[in-house]
């Protein structure tokens, strides 16, 4: 019962989700006019603005260097909704291995780059419901990157 | 009643937001498009620089808009196929602000020339920068957080994109004049004459007839996920996981639930189990490829226990990596996938 009403919010909250255009680009990037410590607050505060939970940070960067390899910042954020990534990880275990959201972040010279799978490209699926969940995810990053564009 | 006014009143949201969408200008498709690869200022990145003078004088608007539309097939440049026109027109005006000034225009005819002399003269003048079936230079213009040691990557001659943009007067003009601020020089100046030129073109002409070889097709791959049923339990499915991982030159670097994180801590499920691992000179070298493979990192398998179940659960790199549209990253995502299905193989049969 509570997953039909889970579901049904999400098909309805969709109808009001802020109108973003419909471009089917496989990957979602954005260039960040910012240094790349200042963008990496900048995510962290976005993802709090749309309810989302960062659960960790894992620093590409520092393990490369240690290994002795050259690389600039590099980091993959995690996060998401304790609910949604339970019921999700219940409910479809094929998302299992794309749960908890992921961005990877990493800078370029005095900018920042942004860059995430685009679900909707990924899991091209018959499933009403499972469309209607990778539509919000592709939703809610292209709120993401817009902010974090800074438009 | 209700269920009707909220589909209504959410059709007409759409409805005015698309024709919102359609108004955007160039400046704001651009930021949105462009700008991640080509640079705000237009310098390049991941994408070529369009700002080089040369560059804005001889491609032509046509060539501009074909680029945007079709894109570089497995060369990371996308095609925008739901772009409307008059976005693609107010994206190409915005890219000449750059270069104020009419750019060249060619005439429509095609160039005739001989394609067995062509292909002796793409031997000996082209085939160093643009490979030898004419699929470009290596790498793909990538700089990101790496040095970049030229301003662009000799472009794939054989790719669909790339020929359905380029007119023939367009790549004689290119061979005749070079293109200043790049390795591409004159060929007039290093001695060819017209005809030679001509021929040259119609060689590249040619490449429309082959098919793209194996490796510069994308990888096809249904699922999305690698799933097996482990016949051990999670315990020892976990410890046999680890175990393969390292004996295939993997170094575990983290272990954690899945709700970790997300859920207060020492509420989270230990039944839905994360093992992260790690080869650093594989990472680097695909790193070195197309730095946004962070989307595959860390390599992670997950055992999930429920209803007495053991499942074990990988991402599949060959169907990540068509989105990517970089052929060079093929080989990697199939060795990739090949290394998830041998671990976890290993470890649940």
């Amino acid at each position: 019962m509570k997953s039909r009403f889970f579901w049904h919010a999400v098909i309805l909250g969709l109808l009001f989700l802020p109108g973003l255009p419909v471009i089917a680009e496989d990957l979602l990037m954005a260039r960040v006019p910012m240094t790349f410590p200042e963008a990496m607050l900048k995510l962290q505060s976005t993802l709090k603005k749309y309810n989302h939970t960062l659960s960790r940070v894992q620093r590409v960067d520092i393990g490369l260097t240690a290994k002795g390899y050259k690389t600039d910042k590099y980091r993959i954020v995690f996060y998401g909704q304790a609910d949604e990534i339970r019921q999700l990880a219940d409910e479809y275990p094929q998302l299992i291995p794309y749960l908890p959201h992921k961005i990877a972040i990493f800078a370029e010279e005095e900018e920042t780059m942004l860059v995430a799978v685009n679900p909707e490209m990924l899991f091209q699926a018959d499933d009403p419901n499972l469309q209607a969940i990778m539509k919000k995810w592709h939703n809610d990053l292209q709120l993401i990157f817009k902010d974090m564009r800074q438009e | 009643m209700l269920c009707r006014a909220l589909l209504l009143l959410g059709l007409s949201i759409t409805a005015i937001t698309s024709q919102a969408a359609a108004s955007k200008s160039g400046e704001e498709l651009y930021r949105q498009h462009c700008a991640a690869c080509h640079g705000y200022d237009g310098n390049g990145g991941v994408g070529v620089p369009l700002t080089l003078p040369d560059f804005q004088y001889s491609v032509t608007n046509n060539y501009l808009k074909a680029t945007i539309r079709h894109g570089r097939p497995g060369r990371v440049m996308p095609a925008f196929p739901s772009l409307s026109n008059a976005d693609i027109k107010a994206l190409v005006k915005y890219i000449r602000r750059w270069a104020p000034g009419k750019p060249f225009r060619y005439p429509v005819t095609p160039v005739l020339g001989d394609a067995k002399h062509g292909q002796q003269l793409y031997q000996q003048h082209c085939m160093a920068c643009h490979g030898p079936l004419g699929e470009g230079g290596k790498g793909t213009g990538l700089t990101f957080s790496r040095p970049r040691d030229l301003p662009i990557i000799a472009p794939a001659l054989n790719n669909p994109g790339f020929l359905k943009a380029a007119s023939d007067q367009f790549i004689k003009a290119t061979l005749m004049n070079g293109r200043e601020g790049t390795p591409m020089v004159s060929f007039l100046k290093q001695g060819l004459k017209e005809q030679d030129i001509n021929d040259l073109v119609v060689y590249v002409r040619s490449f429309e007839q082959n098919p793209l070889p194996k490796e510069q097709k994308p990888l096809e791959a249904k699922e999305a996920t690698i799933a097996f049923e482990s016949s051990y339990d999670l315990k020892t499915t976990i410890a046999n996981l680890k175990d393969a991982a390292i004996g295939n030159n993997f170094i575990i670097i983290r272990e954690q639930t899945l709700d970790e994180g997300l859920v207060e801590a020492g509420k989270e499920n230990p039944q839905q189990h994360i093992i992260y691992f790690c080869n650093f000179g594989f990472l680097n070298q695909a790193l070195a490829i197309d730095p946004r493979v962070g989307l595959f990192l860390p390599c992670r398998i997950t055992v999930v226990e429920k209803d007495g179940k053991v499942m074990v659960y990988a991402l599949n790199p060959s169907r990540l990596s068509p989105l990517f549209n970089n052929s060079e990253l093929n080989k990697l995502c199939h060795e990739m996938n090949d290394t998830y299905v041998s671990i976890i193989e290993d470890a649940t049969l």
